[in-house]
């Protein structure tokens, strides 16, 4: 039986989202995306800058894969809630992820004006994705406020730092009833792969493969790298022993019995 | 008059909103417009008359995480 996300009715296969900012041009994000087989994709919404190219990511985003607006450069609920609206009019459809940070430094998410911007947004139809720092009541009250994931950070945005916030996602995974996917921070496969095996249903990954030296190439690094964290979660991985356990058998057949 | 257009206070002739975006120039695929916080269709852009002190936010897509 394939192996399928469920969000909001609509089936995804492969779970490494990909974030679209920082590439070198949208032609390299299109590969990038491609090369991953990504199914689903971030983009933001701003301010037009008259003397900028005039190119449209939506026509670099390929087809088969779902784009989801994010509400960065909101610094409140109210903001956040415009920001989606304003994607949704532009004909984005209603997958948001709201992120609402005043932290310039660690560009850490505000957790309350985060669940407030999700309660209006459920409540207008939008499927919601909250980016948090990772905290099980707050998590519970995402889930509870109609939240279709939930997504802790692994570490600060674009830090490359990978899953510091480890056992506080395990808690997450373990206790809230709706997929948790880790998001920011991950700078290599393995630890993307790290937090499949936790258990995550998916993760977001933009500045590691954006920034490396092969877009194209690392992107498809993260998709098998997710790819196989799920399988070994799926196949349920084995407990830590203090002590060894043989893999051959020990029985000493070259020796004298006693 | 005067209108602010993303934040920027900018001196304009008497037009509508739809004249503005077709002066600037700007690729009108997926751009999305604001006008005193009412998110205005593309069909009412050339209905929309802008006054003294209105103000207009024009936004589209780019890359983000």
């Amino acid at each position: 039986m394939e192996d399928l996300l469920e969000i909001a009715g609509e089936e995804i296969g492969n779970r490494l989202f990909i974030g679209t900012g920082k590439f070198s041009s949208y032609s390299i994000m299109k590969q990038s995306l491609g090369a991953a087989k990504a199914e689903v994709a971030t983009v933001a919404l701003r301010r037009v800058d008259p003397d900028s190219k005039n190119e449209n990511i939506m026509d670099f985003v390929p087809e088969s894969c779902r784009v989801m607006i994010n509400t960065s450069g909101a610094r409140n609920a109210d903001e956040a809630i415009r920001i989606a609206r304003l994607a949704k009019a532009a004909g984005a459809g209603n997958w948001i992820k709201i992120e609402v940070i005043r932290d310039n430094k660690y560009l850490l998410p505000d957790n309350l004006e985060t669940l407030k911007a999700v309660e209006t947004l459920v409540r207008e139809g939008f499927v919601v994705f909250p980016y948090m720092s990772p905290d099980l009541s707050m998590g519970r009250r995402m889930a509870e406020a109609g939240a279709a994931a939930v997504m802790p950070l692994g570490s600060p945005i674009g830090s490359n730092r990978g899953v510091k916030t480890r056992e506080l996602i395990e808690i997450m995974i373990n206790e809230i009833n709706l997929p948790i996917i880790v998001d920011a921070g991950l700078g290599r496969p393995s630890e993307a792969c790290e937090c499949m095996e936790l258990g995550s249903a998916a993760v977001l990954v933009n500045t590691a493969i954006a920034v490396s030296n092969d877009p194209v190439k690392m992107a498809k690094a993260f998709s098998e790298s997710v790819y196989a964290g799920r399988l070994a979660y799926l196949s349920g991985i084995p407990a830590i022993e203090k002590t060894a356990s043989a893999s051959s058998p020990l029985t000493g057949f070259l020796r004298d019995k006693k | 008059m005067r209108i602010n257009i993303n934040g920027k206070s900018e001196e304009i002739k008497k037009s509508t909103l739809g004249e503005i975006i077709a002066e600037k120039g700007l690729c009108q695929d997926n751009l999305v417009l604001e006008h005193n916080k009412r998110i205005i269709p593309k069909e009412e852009w050339q209905d929309i008359i802008l006054k003294e002190n209105d103000v207009v936010e024009i936004v589209s897509f780019v890359g983000g995480g």
